[in-house]
């Protein structure tokens, strides 16, 4: 068998991870699989009305049950009882008033789970409701309820407008223009690994939390300021995340774990968020509602977009104000449009909370642009590849925001390489070849992904690695591998740099008492960012240990004759072999270690002069960019959407493992597919519809085609071996996708998603004039 | 109650109560937290196990349940160190991301190929239906499983 640990780690080489036999054995430990002697256990009793004011609480009965340990509430909190990443506006325990219904109002801690479910029943709240907001036209209105009284921008939690040219005027100078409204779904993590984990409050005061997190440095930061403790008495640890895709990128258990802890030290602590719950209380991708126009001149050249965007925050920033401005940097698409208007609006309401979801604002937006596209290029009689290559940027030009593309631009690569795929060259006749009853349609989508924080936050990543007095090289993780595989690729590029085999390589997970501040998992940067960092101290350690190594031997001549070997260095003029141990003996402890910082290149220019919308994030500088095909089959007696093949290109740089950038770019369509095609987290009036997998359909090996997947591999002169982020890339692609593909199928196009049997049926149905049905 | 079962080929003797879930039992009484839960309704698959043979959810069992059986987790599922061709396929074949469903796809493949001596892609496709991922796309979960079969022919065959 190939594995990891029989040769030496190379870069460009597919090479299965070095996480994998630990997760395929059960032996692989995440934080859900941790317990602890004398373990206690948390819970939450949630708010479950949409808006309204606690007048009072019963919480003797359960303080008196037997084996209950603690009954916390908001006056427990001694810190502000406040979290968030940009504006603290969430509670730890609600205090002034409910704000949806996940909001977390009582903690319990007792002794075993049946207690700790009675003790959550015997809670009683009295509430006196509040009329709600729930959705986003209502919120925007004058006079409207107010999420947050406090705010002075009423329930706009960020707006931003972002203009090039004439704006929207030039539409006027356009030949063709084409206007639509487009409404898509909130999407459900539904990662298998719910959000949990252990606290411990030891004798020293040290509060040790093991946690399925994105940010374990932000998490230590955020608990200690929303409970009022020392930043160093708190020590996160971050095992593999059974999944997390944006919904562990900030606050889930942190600061309610912590709390519990305090007010029971000495004993673990344990809280794990039923399904149900992780539905109820966990973030959302925000259901957005996006009005375009789109004008070209009649050679196909794009001239002027005009762009409305919408996007329903629930009660509390999380990350809504950054996944609005990612959205609207991204809304005109891969293309050249000299004169635009982005306007967008990120709205408190009752609704569950919106948060960053892979892609990050950026599906939404390309759902609505890809499929103007093919509305344009219908209107001029052009395929809707020819559009595409028309107008899609190369480097150099600027983007719709006005920012010019310094870096690798590879979408010109992506849709040359897709049209020269059989399914594209061959579509009609496919097409053709349908079945009684059944439509086949092919679509077309070009997408594109900014990476990193943007030009304000510092996008930074702190390596650590450490030679043991075993000859072992010690990877200090600084930013956690939620199954996106990037401590496997940390050991790859550290091996490459050492010549290094996998058992002379480990990684230890993210933990904020030894590893170095380097940043969330998130923004597709883990490996771009931390793994420059990784490459400068391989490097430093490696030289070190060379110089070193010469003094041990006699007439060495010096650090340029030496070779690094697994486990040991090799003298090339003698073929002396002098094992690793032995050179890291005579090291001192402190120069054992090497330890290196990156800090990613950012924008020279400022496409807006708003300092909320640069902390928000605009513009970036380094995109990823894909071309994704799509043959879909509809069943017109039932309007089910088969998607029969699939195939994406990608540009994302340089690969170090192709098999992991397979597996990132397959997980990313397979989500896009759900979100094109199933997946609804409905809500109404701010409850929730569909509270758990048996009403939330997320797809299964049934419903994924095989899917093509191909990468040209343009370097990115400032990445680890010339790679970019390839992480959300992918997830951008499949809905546009597939909704020009079921156009193209249909000959009527669909405006609201999922794209649904019932939407499809009905479409074709208003199409052959059979009314609006029921 | 007491209960005696054969839990990954050694003997075991439990007094536990008779409801508890069987996913508690072994992740909490017994340690063995490869079983995973991902749902505790029966939607995921996540915790499945084998009994006598046969894949389960054992978020849906409960202990009195297990009475006489044989039941294997992922830790059992081969002797010492090997790997079990199952396992050694999703390690190469790049079947495992964040690896939380990982245990339960590849005892269900394991009843899978057991029940199904040389299934074909869309038979795979079926087999692992009631196992859920969310982050590989399933791929290369069919791939691993398609070629275990493979070379288990090909062993069959020599």
């Amino acid at each position: 068998m190939k594995n990891a640990k029989n040769g030496i780690l190379e870069i460009g080489k597919a090479t299965p991870r070095a996480d994998a036999r630990g997760k395929v054995t059960g032996a692989e430990k995440y934080a859900a699989d941790y317990y602890g002697d004398q373990l206690l256990w948390a819970g939450v009793k949630r708010a479950g009305i949409p808006h309204a004011r606690i007048k009072g609480m019963e919480l003797e009965g359960a303080r008196n049950h037997p084996g209950v340990l603690a009954v916390l509430t908001c006056r427990d909190v001694r810190g502000s009882n406040r979290q968030g990443v940009i504006r603290q506006d969430q509670p730890v325990l609600v205090d002034d008033k409910v704000r949806h219904c996940g909001d977390a109002v009582a903690l319990v801690v007792a002794e075993d789970r049946p207690a700790l479910a009675k003790a959550l029943d015997l809670i009683a709240v009295e509430y006196e409701p509040l009329p709600g907001v729930f959705d986003m036209e209502t919120a925007l209105k004058p006079g409207a309820v107010l999420v947050h009284e406090d705010n002075a921008e009423g329930n706009v939690l960020l707006k931003g407008e972002l203009k090039t040219g004439r704006g929207e005027a030039a539409l006027t100078e356009c030949d063709v223009e084409v206007t639509a409204f487009f409404e898509v779904p909130r999407q459900e993590h539904a990662y298998l690994e719910t959000e949990g984990g252990v606290a411990l409050l030891r004798e020293d005061g040290t509060l040790e939390i093991v946690v399925s997190t994105q940010t374990p440095f932000r998490d230590r930061a955020e608990v200690a300021k929303a409970l009022g403790l020392d930043l160093e008495k708190i020590r996160i640890l971050a095992p593999y995340c059974g999944g997390a895709f944006g919904g562990k990128d900030g606050i889930t258990v942190q600061t309610l774990l912590g709390l519990a802890a305090l007010h029971c030290p000495g004993r673990p602590i344990k809280m794990q968020w039923r399904r149900e719950e992780s539905f109820l209380a966990g973030v959302k991708r925000h259901h957005g509602r996006l009005h375009y126009r789109l004008g070209a001149k009649a050679d196909g050249t794009l001239h002027a977009l005009d762009a409305e965007i919408y996007y329903d925050t629930g009660p509390y920033d999380h990350l809504g104000g950054a996944v609005l401005a990612l959205g609207l940097e991204h809304a005109g698409g891969p293309y050249r449009i000299p004169h635009t208007r982005l306007r967008g609006w990120s709205v408190y309401t009752n609704n569950p909370l919106g948060g960053a979801f892979r892609g990050f604002g950026v599906p939404q937006v390309a759902a609505a642009m890809e499929q103007m596209m093919d509305m344009a290029a219908a209107r001029l009689g052009v395929s809707p590849l020819e559009m595409r290559l028309k107008n899609a940027v190369r480097r150099g030009d600027k983007n719709p925001v006005g920012v010019t593309l310094t870096s690798s631009t590879g979408v010109h690569e992506c849709l040359a390489l897709l049209a020269g795929q059989e399914l594209w060259q061959e579509r009609e006749t496919w097409k053709a070849a349908a079945r009684s009853f059944r439509l086949r349609g092919v679509g077309l989508a070009c997408v594109m992904h900014g990476m990193g924080y943007g030009p304000l936050v510092p996008d930074c990543g702190n390596a650590k690695i450490e030679i043991t007095e075993q000859g072992v090289f010690r990877i200090f993780s600084g930013v956690v591998d939620m199954g996106q595989g990037n401590a496997a690729t940390y050991l790859q590029i550290a091996g490459s740099i050492l010549n290094q085999d996998g058992d002379h390589l480990e990684l230890v997970q993210p933990d904020t008492g030894k590893a170095l501040p380097s940043g969330s998992a998130s923004a597709s940067r883990t490996t771009y960012t931390f793994g420059n960092a990784l490459i400068g101290a391989a490097l430093a350690l490696k030289e070190r240990i060379v110089r070193r190594a010469a003094a041990l031997v006699e007439n060495s001549g010096g650090g340029e004759d030496f070779t690094m070997a697994p486990g040991a260095l090799v003298h090339r003029p003698t073929g002396q072999l002098i094992p690793l141990p032995q050179v890291a003996r005579i090291l001192d402890e402190a120069e054992r270690i090497s330890v290196f910082t990156f800090q990613a290149p950012v924008a020279a220019e400022r496409p807006t002069a708003d300092q909320n919308l640069q902390l928000h994030g605009i513009p970036h500088r380094i995109f990823s960019y894909g071309a994704h095909l799509a043959c879909v089959e509809i069943d017109e007696l039932t309007g089910k959407v088969e998607v029969k093949h699939y195939c994406a290109v990608s540009d994302c740089g340089s690969i170090i493992n192709p098999q992991i950038v397979e597996q990132q770019i397959q997980g990313g369509i397979a989500q896009g597919l759900g979100y094109a095609l199933s997946e609804d987290f409905i809500v109404e009036n701010g409850r929730m519809a569909t509270p758990d997998l048996s009403a939330y359909i997320i797809p299964t090996a049934m419903d994924i085609p095989d899917l093509g997947t191909f990468a040209v591999e343009l370097p990115e002169e400032t990445g680890p071996f010339g790679l970019k982020g390839a992480g959300e890339i992918s997830m951008d692609g499949p809905l546009p996708a597939l909704a020009n593909a079921v156009a193209d199928a249909c000959g009527v196009r669909l405006f609201r998603y999922p794209l649904t049997a019932e939407r499809v049926l009905q479409a074709l149905a208003e199409k052959r004039g059979e009314g609006t049905g029921p | 109650m007491k209960i005696s079962f054969l839990l990954n080929n050694r003997e075991i003797e439990l007094d536990v109560p008779s409801d508890r879930r069987v996913v508690d039992l072994l992740r909490e009484d017994l340690a063995l937290t490869g079983t995973k839960e991902g749902c505790g309704a029966g939607e995921c698959g996540a915790c499945t196990i084998l009994v006598n043979g046969k894949s389960r959810l054992s978020c849906l069992m409960l202990a009195a349940q297990l009475e006489g059986c044989s039941v294997t987790t992922i830790e059992g599922l081969s002797p010492g160190d090997a790997l079990h061709p199952v396992q050694e396929a999703f390690i190469e074949h790049g079947a495992v991301q964040c690896g939380f469903c990982t245990p339960g796809m590849v005892i269900a493949a394991v009843d899978l190929l057991r029940r199904t001596p040389d299934p074909d892609r869309p038979a795979i496709r079926r087999g692992l239906s009631g196992n859920l991922c969310r982050c590989t796309g399933y791929q290369k979960i069919i791939d691993a499983v398609e070629d275990t079969s493979r070379r288990r022919g090909k062993g069959k065959a020599s």
